[in-house]
C-alpha cells in the first residue's frame, strides 16, 4: 500500500483536477460534456438531482478549470477543457515514480543478498 | 549506471486495475525471498523517504502481514496484508489495507486485491503485479496519495541537486 496523505482542508488551496473527478456526478459532467458544450439544463435531464445541484457541480469543475463557461445569446454552454485533464495523466506519472524507487531499492537489496551468498 | 531492466506501469480505468510489470537481476528465489520475508519487506517496501517497519508477519493463507510506513515526520500510516493464496517461488495474492496500530481495517478506504506472479527466466526473474480495486473512486484516491508521495520525493531529488550542486 502506498503512505496515505494528510488531507488538506485548507480552503486558500486552490481547487484542482483531483476534487473535480473526485465525485460520480462530476464524473459523469465531464463525460457528457466532453462530447459536446451542453446547457446546465440540458445536463439536468441526464440526473436524478435538481438543477441547483447539477449548477454546483458545474460551479466547482469551473473552479477546478475543468469546464468553461461561454455565453451563447441566452444561453451558457459548458464545455470541457481537455488541456486540464492532461493533468491526470502527469498525476499517473508520479505514481509511477514511486513504483520506480521502490523497485530500485530492491534492486539494491538482491545485489546485496547475492553478495552474501557467495 | 544501471542496466535498464523491464519496467511496464499502466492503469486500466475500465477494470479499475493498475498493472506492474518490473524484471529483477537475481533468481527467483531470491526475489521471492525479497517480498515475503519481513527483514527484507522492512529494507525497500516503502518508497524513500518513508521507511518499513514490520509489527508482525505470518507468510502462510491466512496469515497476516502488519506494517507500518513511517515518514520523515514520523508520521505511521499503518497497514495489513492479508495472505490469501501462496504458491511459493511463483505467486501469492492478498489483500492490502490500510488500519491502526492494534490491526483495525481502515474503513474509510477500500481493500485492494494484490496478485503477484514471479517467473524465472535465463538471466532475470519477473515480477508482475495486478491490483484491483472495486470502485474507481478507490483507484482515484489510490493515485491522488501517490500524488502527494511524488511531490515529497520531488523535494528529495531536491535536496540532493541542492547539495550535488554545493559539492561542485
Amino acid at each position: 500500500m502506498q503512505p496515505n496523505g494528510v488531507v488538506n482542508n485548507s480552503r486558500e488551496m486552490r481547487r484542482d483536477i483531483f476534487q473535480a473527478i473526485a465525485d460520480p456526478t462530476r464524473r459523469a459532467i465531464i463525460t457528457l460534456i466532453a462530447v459536446q458544450a451542453m446547457t446546465p439544463n440540458a445536463l439536468a435531464e441526464h440526473f436524478d438531482i435538481t438543477r441547483q445541484a447539477v449548477s454546483k457541480h458545474l460551479r466547482i469543475l469551473q473552479e477546478c478549470d475543468v469546464v468553461r463557461a461561454k455565453q451563447q445569446g441566452r444561453e451558457i454552454y459548458y464545455q470541457l477543457e481537455i488541456e486540464k485533464m492532461k493533468e491526470i495523466d502527469k498525476w499517473l506519472e508520479q505514481f509511477r515514480k514511486i513504483w520506480e524507487t521502490r523497485f530500485s531499492q530492491l534492486d539494491d537489496l538482491l545485489s546485496t543478498l547475492k553478495k552474501q551468498k557467495k | 549506471m544501471k542496466t535498464a531492466l523491464l519496467f511496464d506501469f499502466s492503469v486500466n480505468r475500465e477494470n479499475n486495475t493498475i498493472h506492474v510489470t518490473r524484471a529483477f537481476d537475481a533468481d527467483a528465489e531470491l526475489v521471492w525471498k525479497a517480498w515475503t520475508t519481513a527483514e527484507l519487506l522492512d529494507q525497500w517496501w516503502a518508497p524513500q523517504p518513508y521507511r518499513n517497519q514490520t509489527k508482525s508477519m505470518d507468510f502462510r493463507e491466512g496469515g497476516v502481514w502488519h506494517y507500518s510506513m513511517i515518514s520523515p515526520e514520523n508520521e505511521t500510516h499503518w497497514c495489513r496484508f492479508d495472505y490469501e493464496k501462496i504458491v511459493p517461488h511463483e505467486s501469492y495474492s492478498g489483500f492490502d489495507a490500510f488500519c491502526d496500530e492494534a490491526g483495525n481495517i481502515n474503513t474509510g478506504f477500500s481493500r485492494m486485491h494484490w496478485e503477484n506472479v514471479f517467473s524465472q527466466s535465463a538471466e532475470h526473474t519477473t515480477v508482475t503485479i495486478t491490483i484491483t480495486m472495486d470502485t474507481l473512486e478507490t483507484l482515484e484516491k489510490i493515485i491522488a496519495m501517490g500524488f502527494k508521495e511524488g511531490f515529497t520525493m520531488g523535494l528529495n531529488q531536491l535536496d540532493e541537486l541542492l547539495s550535488n550542486l554545493k559539492k561542485q
